[in-house]
């Protein structure tokens, strides 16, 4: 009944192909960017409720963007190309410690040559987005392996990737400016003048990035490159006979997930954390992105957006609720009763839907075309 | 259909009603917020820790009815030591109660590092009495933290000290080589920097193991020590790697009374589980050690005689919980003298740091507070968060803590240019114009 097609005609080829072919569904994203962009901003400044404090914000919408970035990164290589990685993590820290040091200047000194490399403070948005291509040189080189081996093997070598940098962070002191503890701080974020301070200011500066990207992310994998490693994840003995060449498309796959979650892992690191150590982006990190991936969907932009949201906040909602509530039990008993309730919300879900949430809401997309009748 | 919209009914209205009667915010209760870890590899010392800050919150509560008749009002939080959820847990916790939080103890370096611009910003002070960032004693650029009793500087001072005692002399450090068996992340790393200090001034041999975290894993950090044979060995632990350094070293027969543990390697849990093997192992103190004072007495009487306690009677007096309620009892004496000055009401985060910052405990006034014998005069001002800088040695002879050592103060002829220097270099890092220490006084 509402969300029936009948009258909708399409009648140039850019209306029919469209990302958003049906008018209901503009017009929900059309509400969701509006409040996303201009009411939760609003709502915030004048502390109006759910934003009474900054809890939400800082604790809850900031790392749920930025996770939701680094799972649509994550999705590209894991859902859409089909190479499993458990490296995330390190491509995190790349991103975020190669854009805590171009912030920084970087001075790197040739003996041997007789000059030194040196490269002043850059901008803010110039160290992230290289940052970004930092991680995407890393990603390309840790994803060779992938053109022999395959599957579980593959998820070995990228965890390789994960120890490797987990380890170069903590023990090569020139990535964290020689600190004594091993902490870095972020520079403050000066983006053309303006100084990103307060959490409505940061969390707008997150909202601009995650839609950029997953405007452009989604373009991709709806374009030829994101076919290619469609046909690639389907079946990669086919897809070379007729034509793909596999180097190219899983190396660009490599490339473009890893530049996504570099950046995000800047933003974690500069805009959400402020102070961090290599322990941020551990394997714990890299298992979360693809349980998130997982959870909501392989092989969907938007399913990246729900399992981020689903990892993230139900923990938090599990350790929040039994002190709502009033309940009297100790804060151990509650982590404790956390991790059991959501161990099985997740086995319950894979076993319902192992194609994740995004496979339920296109299916209830599909039941709400006919809605109300049954058929 | 009607029993499941009946069920359905029901259910909603037992919600609404819990959420109903939640208790109001009470208006005349100060809010302190306790972050704190009973699950993860660090539970066994962080639970008897937040016990005794618990207990001390509850006796004032009970038996005084509160700081000047402001009762406190307190929830736990659970960060299991990870720094992300300890961010968490401060922004769901800061601005609960009538004035916010009054002040904050994460128990734990790295949530300090990733709390110090929030909290300086948020304006509630954080204190890290004995951790933390060494260089936050210089109180001009770092109004807000409060490092309070001793750093790590200063324990590593006084490690070497000791040190120095039992070979009969500096001068007989020379060529003597000491290794740091330490947590590898920021709380183990922060006495490097003075230990190269001292290694410099004294001409003894200084190497660094690190142990990754959580510290199970010390088999080959221990065999490269018998290859290497220091004279000692300071080992920086916490949670299970204080125990299984010391269970490792027996397996390497490396003789337990040459380890000398710094006030967070030496406590109960962390002895207990070698057995027989940890007698002779030697800790710092962060000047209490373990035992049973006025404090206690009144704590059994007015906490856990009502039932109130969060702890086995048999474990109140252990190390850790002596130095939970030494923290408590530091917080609360802080927002007495704050409210000197702002009234005996709720305060605010910034209110309670001018009382930190302003707060003297003589000999007198820590025998009423029932912790003579426990510790010394502390006297902290802006330029000094540090407040005392003292320290004693305790050896476990496997049923005890005592006390082998006399007071030890830190040298702060040493300690004094490494904050100046760090703390000036965060200072221009975050543009921080250094408050004016002589002005404010």
């Amino acid at each position: 009944m509402l969300y029936r097609e009948a009258g909708q005609f399409k009648a140039t080829y850019a209306e029919d192909m469209a990302i958003f072919p049906i008018r209901q569904d503009r017009i929900a994203l059309a509400v969701l960017l509006g409040i996303a962009f201009i009411g939760v901003p609003l709502l915030a400044t004048f502390r109006i409720w759910p934003f009474g404090t900054d809890y939400l914000l800082w604790a809850i919408l900031l790392p749920f963007l930025i996770l939701a970035l680094a799972a649509i990164g994550t999705n590209i290589l894991v859902g859409y190309c089909g190479q499993i990685s458990l490296g995330s993590g390190a491509f995190m820290a790349i991103g975020a410690y190669s854009a805590y040091k171009l912030a920084t200047g970087v001075h790197i000194p040739l003996a041997w040559l007789g000059f030194a490399i040196a490269i002043p403070p850059l901008p803010v948005l110039a160290s992230i987005l290289l940052g970004g291509f930092m991680a995407a040189g890393a990603g390309i080189l840790f994803g060779i392996p992938s053109l022999r081996i395959k599957g579980l093997y593959l998820a070995v070598a990228t965890l390789a990737a994960q120890f490797f940098f987990d380890w170069a962070f903590l023990r090569i002191p020139w990535f964290t400016n020689y600190a004594p503890s091993g902490s870095v701080n972020a520079p403050e974020l000066d983006f053309f003048g303006m100084v990103v301070r307060s959490p409505v200011e940061r969390y707008l500066l997150c909202l601009l990035f995650v839609t950029v990207m997953a405007v452009l992310a989604k373009n991709l994998v709806r374009g030829n490159l994101g076919r290619q490693w469609m046909a690639i994840r389907d079946m990669d003995i086919a897809a070379e006979l007729i034509g793909i060449r596999p180097l190219y498309a899983k190396l660009t796959a490599f490339a473009v997930s890893s530049f996504i979650i570099g950046v995000a892992g800047a933003l974690w690191a500069f805009v959400y954390l402020g102070s961090w150590e290599p322990l941020a982006f551990s394997i714990d990190r890299s298992l979360e992105l693809l349980f998130m991936v997982i959870i909501g969907g392989l092989g969907s932009i938007m399913g990246s957006f729900i399992g981020a949201a689903f990892i993230l906040i139900v923990p938090i909602m599990l350790n929040v609720i039994p002190t709502k509530l009033g309940l009297p039990l100790s804060t151990q008993t509650i982590t404790h009763l956390q991790f059991i309730i959501f161990g099985s919300l997740i086995c319950y879900l894979l076993i319902k839907e192992p194609h994740g949430f995004a496979r339920l809401i296109s299916i209830g997309k599909e039941k709400l075309r006919l809605w109300p009748f049954p058929y | 259909m009607a029993s499941i919209a009946r069920r359905l009914l029901i259910l909603a209205t037992a919600l609404a009603g819990a959420a109903l009667s939640a208790p109001a915010a009470a208006q005349n209760e100060q809010f302190i917020p306790i972050l704190s870890y009973r699950t993860g590899p660090y539970a066994v010392n962080g639970a008897p820790y937040a016990n005794g800050v618990v207990d001390y919150y509850n006796l004032i509560n009970e038996r005084d009815g509160g700081i000047n008749g402001v009762k406190i009002m307190i929830e736990e939080c659970e960060t299991g030591y990870a720094t992300d959820k300890g961010v968490e847990c401060y922004e769901r916790l800061k601005s609960k109660g009538p004035t916010g939080a009054a002040f904050i103890n994460p128990l734990s370096t790295g949530i300090t590092f990733a709390l110090t611009e929030k909290t300086a910003a948020d304006k509630i002070p954080i204190i890290t009495m004995g951790y933390g960032r060494a260089d936050s004693k210089n109180g001009a650029v770092f109004a807000y933290n409060f490092p309070l009793l001793g750093t790590y500087w200063s324990a590593a001072d006084i490690a070497i000290q000791h040190v120095a005692k039992e070979l009969g002399g500096f001068d007989k450090l020379k060529g003597k080589k000491i290794s740091l068996l330490y947590h590898d992340s920021p709380y183990g790393k922060e006495p490097i920097p003075m230990l190269q200090v001292l290694a410099q001034k004294y001409g003894f041999e200084f190497t660094p193991i690190p142990v990754t975290h959580p510290g199970v894993e010390q088999k080959s950090q221990w065999l490269a020590i018998r290859q290497h044979r220091p004279d000692y060995v300071l080992v920086w632990g916490w949670g299970v790697m204080n125990s299984t350094a010391i269970k490792e070293a027996a397996a390497v027969a490396y003789p337990r009374d040459k380890m000398i543990g710094v006030w967070w390697s030496g406590a109960e849990p962390d002895v207990t589980p070698a057995g027989d093997q940890a007698s002779g192992y030697k800790s710092l103190m962060l000047q209490h050690g373990a035992g049973k004072f006025p404090a206690h007495a009144d704590i059994e009487k007015y906490v856990y005689a009502k039932g109130k306690g969060s702890t086995e009677p048999g474990k109140i007096g252990e190390v850790l919980y002596n130095r939970g309620i030494t923290n408590a009892m530091l917080g609360v004496e802080a927002i007495r003298k704050a409210q000197e000055k702002f009234g005996k009401q709720p305060l605010t985060g910034e209110q309670v740091r001018w009382g930190l910052e302003n707060l003297i405990l003589t000999d007198a006034r820590i025998k009423e507070l029932g912790f003579e014998g426990m510790l010394k005069p502390v006297s902290i001002s802006c330029s000094d968060h540090e407040g005392a800088r003292y320290g004693r040695v305790q050896q476990w002879d496997g049923k005890g803590w005592k006390v082998i050592s006399d007071w030890y103060t830190a040298d702060e002829s040493l300690i004094e240019p490494l904050v100046a220097d760090v703390s000036a270099k965060y200072a221009a890092e975050k543009k921080i114009k250094p408050r004016d220490c002589a002005k404010e006084t």
